[in-house]
């Protein structure tokens, strides 16, 4: 028989606000234990929560980013169960009337275009952690990230594989950054995936029994926690047994995933509104407001690279593969509108090898997209080869560098140099390219001359000495001559049959 | 001294006739000496008191003083007072040294105003008796033979027993006017959201209201003046302009139109409470209001309803004492379940741990339509009786409390019984109104009636002014109980009977 695997999503996309979601403290990660819990956050008798508007308007962004409604009035409930890590006893969270509603997400697995549905978005606020490790036969509470504000996003079963599975949240891990209101560090656990998996029969159009794996926080973990859950599924359906309703973890160095609790043992959450937040109002203004401030989501620029700078797809894919690097590709391509591509390969090649080493990304390329586009235009009106091009890359990357702290991002006010930096450095060192055609001439003439040999075989059939003749005329020049310029040259010379002496 | 008015303490304090040193060790001295019979006080702090009060003279020297520099108030021990143990009247929180303080405490605080001591209350607020606290029943001055009403039973009495000017309470379903009615205090509970919560410990947050009692209404204007402020830790603090509550405290009352409701006034009060209201209606009459006959059908549901909704939120909002973090922690237990489950078996008592089983109940899943949304619909006709008669009406009037005070362990076994003493005060803290009482005389065994006052939504200064009024022409609210045992000298040779 084959087998169809079901996945739905749930994500947990942690907000960038720099408070917590329901107090003041501080979001910042990597504080010594309980240095950022303030006193709502320790759930001392009698504090009260407050909600964070920053985090809202982060719930608002996917909404829009994804064609949801956004829910007014929303209501916050309190889901009630003991932990230690789980200061009041109940988790503040939205049951009926989340923010977001709806929407839907679309993925490209392969060649394939899909669409996956969403069944909402909702704030909440996460846990503490537990540290069971550092305390012998005790567990250590450290509530630093207890009311950090957390989005979660739940699909609905429209994921067929775990290719699939890993493709949508990527493209949801791409879409959070791009509008800014996730860092998306999953080391940190800032973007983090519950996978709801079934199996059932190819054909039935019947749900499965599923389970879910909880806390993969990353896409492999994702990839593979799917496929052996499907497995495991199938192989105890095939020996007769089944499903059981569970939630499961996924072991890293074991992979597999083993039993966490079942459904029996299932709480009762008994959510019910909370009285300390009123249901909040999101006006219609503040939405509008907020689509306003949108930036132009991946899937529209892909669109318009491919129509308007006539990118292919897997360019205008790289070019909007995060938000840091688009913006960077806007800035030059917007200063070079004929030459897209050619921007493209040089952000795809240079920079992103130059930043790769520095441990960088494009928000923090020293180069402006100005230097850039001067750089790229010298190649084309011919004052300097694509060769000399990477040298010049080098040199002016140092030199910004060398400048220290303010260099660092093209995004900062004060620069210490502009794209005339470039001219700057191909005349101080003369990497002019030699566009005179008598001084060609005379260098091609010079090299035809004393390569006798290669000129023989050239004439006697062999094209690898015109190639060599060719290096060898590029060599005199030091490289400052125009390739196609010096073949035309060197063709015309050769086919003369003259040789001239000067 | 004992019946001074806060406003003629603030005059003694600005002449120099005596400082604040000197008035708040004559309260602390008559506490001292009173508390072992009374039980008004979880804790009394003389050295931090007195430190306030020469702040307060400082203060005062200074020429910047406020109506309430100077002047004690005691804290109900259910405000997070920084440096105090604030227990909330359990023993879970027997080990609780708030580190910060509540915005009452706050604003009593920047008002100059010194905190005498932390009242005792019923636990966590859930009684009508006090006693359900840790610390013992909290006994009513006029008889220490009955209860001084709850939750807020030590404020009362340490009022009515002039161990303090004034005091603060909390009221949920009753736990200001009930006390205050049984004790022959006066006392407010302002339009929810009028008073921060913030440094409360909830109980039932959509409820809860802090509010001011003391020996009249005057009193309780210039409190509210200090209590009623915007805050924005608190999602339900209304933003709204600070008002004068004393402003209007001198109106004649010509006009006012007084409804009383037809519920009140049937079988379940008792025959003394009712002769005692009734006169007082009279005085009301004889000052030019007038009293028109109305309904509140839906009141009957008041404490059912109250019943399903104030556990429910209590059994979520008591769910952070775990043991975990501060509070009680039982001495012996074996792995993380066993440790919640003895903590919050030692460390709440039955009635406590009643609501919370109540309250878990009407949350849990196939119960929650049938309870808790029912209740809630509920809860909106029960506001819209209320609506229905400020249309016509500018106050409704009927007794805080169906008897005078119970004795001691008289109900204490019967909480069905205990549940329905609150019957008149319940409905408006679901309706989320004003309402207050002031004594009207004395009942059975000479003990204290309260006349309940209720006001639309934000109508605290006329409520006062209709409060003051009946005060200036009558003198039940000066009435001081006798202590036979105590031999204060403070104690008034012949206290004054009106």
């Amino acid at each position: 028989m084959q087998w169809e695997i079901v996945v739905g999503l749930e994500v947990h996309a942690q907000l960038s606000t720099r408070s917590k979601i329901f107090s003041g403290a501080s979001t910042a990660f990597g504080l010594a234990p309980n240095a950022e819990a303030c006193a709502v956050d320790l759930a001392l008798p009698g504090v009260l929560p407050v909600l964070n508007r920053g985090a809202v308007e982060g719930a608002i962004k996917l909404g829009l980013a994804v064609g949801a409604k956004i829910n007014s009035p929303s209501i916050f409930a309190r889901k009630n169960y003991f932990y230690p890590d789980l200061p009041k006893g109940y988790q503040i969270s939205q049951y009926e009337l989340p923010v977001v509603e709806g929407g839907n997400v679309k993925i490209k697995v392969g060649e394939i275009e899909k669409t996956i549905r969403l069944v909402r978005a909702h704030l909440e606020e996460d846990a503490g952690k537990s540290l069971h490790e550092d305390f012998h036969g005790m567990t250590g509470i450290d509530l630093n990230r207890a009311g950090t504000p957390l989005l979660e996003i739940v699909s609905e079963p429209d994921m067929r594989s775990s290719a699939e599975a890993v493709v949508y949240a990527k493209t949801l891990h791409t879409l959070v950054r791009w509008i800014g209101i996730c860092d998306g560090n999953m080391q940190e656990g800032s973007f983090r995936c519950d996978a709801n998996v079934s199996v059932r029969p190819k054909g039935s159009d019947k749900l499965g029994t599923r389970c879910e794996i909880k806390n993969l926080n990353s896409f492999r973990f994702l990839e593979k926690a799917i496929d052996y859950e499907a497995r495991r599924q199938i192989e105890l359906i095939k020996d007769g047994g089944i499903i059981q309703q569970q939630t499961r973890l996924y072991d890293p160095e074991k992979d597999e995933t083993r039993a966490m609790r079942s459904k029996e043992d299932a709480q009762d959450y008994r959510y019910f509104p909370d009285p300390d937040l009123l249901p909040l109002e999101i006006p219609q203004s503040w939405v509008e407001e907020v689509r306003g401030g949108l930036p132009e989501l991946p899937q529209q620029m892909r669109t318009r690279l491919e129509r308007d700078y006539g990118l292919s797809p897997y360019d205008a894919a790289a070019m909007t593969v995060d938000r840091e690097i688009a913006e960077y590709f806007n800035a030059v391509a917007g200063k070079l509108p004929a030459e897209a591509k050619l921007c493209a390969n040089w952000i795809m090649g240079e920079i992103s090898s130059y930043l790769n080493n520095e441990g960088r990304w494009f928000d923090d390329c020293p180069l402006l997209p100005g230097q850039l586009a001067r750089l790229l235009t010298r190649i084309r009106d011919g004052t300097i080869s694509g060769k000399i091009a990477k040298e010049v890359f080098r040199q002016m990357w140092v030199k910004v560098s060398a400048a220290g702290e303010k260099a660092l991002s093209w995004k900062s006010g004060d620069r210490p140099f502009d794209e005339n930096l470039v001219d700057q450095i191909i005349d101080s060192q003369g990497l002019k390219q030699i566009s005179d055609s008598g001084e060609l001439e005379k260098l091609v003439g010079e090299v035809i001359a004393a390569n006798g040999k290669s000129v023989e075989e050239f004439r006697a059939g062999k094209e690898k000495a015109f190639n060599s003749l060719v290096g060898q005329v590029m060599k005199a020049a030091k490289g400052k001559a125009d390739p196609a310029q010096v073949n035309m040259i060197l063709k015309k010379k050769l086919a003369d049959g003259s040789v001239i002496q000067e | 001294m004992l019946n001074s008015s806060l406003k003629q303490l603030s005059a003694l304090l600005a002449a120099k006739k005596i400082s604040s040193t000197e008035l708040t060790g004559e309260f602390l001295r008559r506490s001292r000496a009173l508390n072992p019979d009374y039980n008004a006080f979880i804790s009394i702090n003389e050295e931090a008191s007195l430190a306030q009060a020469g702040a307060a003279d400082r203060i005062i020297a200074s020429g910047c003083a406020q109506p309430l520099t100077g002047i004690p108030v005691a804290q109900k021990d259910i405000f997070c007072t920084r440096g105090w143990r604030t227990t909330c009247g359990s023993r879970m929180l027997s080990n609780f040294i708030s580190p910060y303080d509540a915005n009452v405490v706050e604003r009593f605080n920047a008002a100059g105003a010194v905190n005498i001591g932390k009242t005792n209350m019923d636990e966590f607020a859930m009684g009508s008796s006090n006693e359900t606290s840790f610390y013992g029943p909290v006994k009513n001055p006029w008889d220490v033979t009955a209860v001084p009403g709850g939750s807020s039973g030590g404020s009362a009495c340490a009022v009515a027993a002039r161990m303090t000017p004034a005091a603060t309470g909390t009221d949920t379903g009753g736990s200001i006017r009930q006390p205050a009615a049984l004790c022959g205090i006066s006392g407010m509970k302002p339009t929810y959201g009028l008073v921060s919560r913030y440094g409360m410990v909830a109980f039932a947050s959509s409820l809860d209201q802090a509010g001011p009692m003391a020996k009249s209404a005057e009193d309780l204007a210039l409190m509210l003046n200090v209590m009623a402020k915007f805050d924005a830790r608190d999602s339900t603090s209304l933003e709204r302009e600070p008002e004068d509550y004393t402003r209007d405290l001198d109106k004649p009352l010509e006009g006012l139109c007084i409804g009383l409701p037809k519920e009140y006034f049937v079988s379940e009060i008792s025959e003394d409470v009712a002769r005692a209201v009734e006169a007082a209606i009279a005085e009301y009459r004889k000052l030019g209001a007038k009293t028109v006959e109305v309904s509140l059908p839906n009141t009957k549901l008041s404490v059912p309803v109250y019943y399903v909704l104030a556990p429910a939120e209590a059994s979520s909002n008591l769910s952070r004492f775990d043991g975990v973090r501060y509070g009680y922690r039982a001495p012996q237990y074996d792995g993380l379940a066993d440790m919640y489950r003895k903590s919050r078996a030692q460390g709440f008592g039955a009635e406590v741990k009643r609501r919370i089983l109540i309250g878990t109940y009407v949350l849990s899943h196939g119960y929650y339509d049938a309870y808790y949304l029912q209740a809630q619909k509920l809860r909106r006709l029960i506001a819209q009786d209320f609506a229905e008669v400020f249309t016509h009406c500018d106050v409704i009037m009927g007794p805080t409390s169906p008897t005078v005070a119970f004795d001691l362990g008289e109900k204490s076994s019967d909480p069905v019984q205990m549940y329905l003493s609150d019957a008149y005060t319940i409905a408006v803290n679901l309706a989320g109104l004003p309402g207050m009482s002031i004594p009207v005389g004395f009942g059975n065994k000479n003990r204290p009636v309260g006349l309940h006052i209720v006001g639309n939504y934000f109508t605290e200064a006329q409520m006062l002014n209709v409060a003051h009024q009946y005060q200036l022409a009558t003198g039940w609210h000066l009435q001081i109980p006798v202590n036979r045992k105590s031999q204060t000298g403070l104690e008034p040779k012949n206290a004054e009977r009106f």
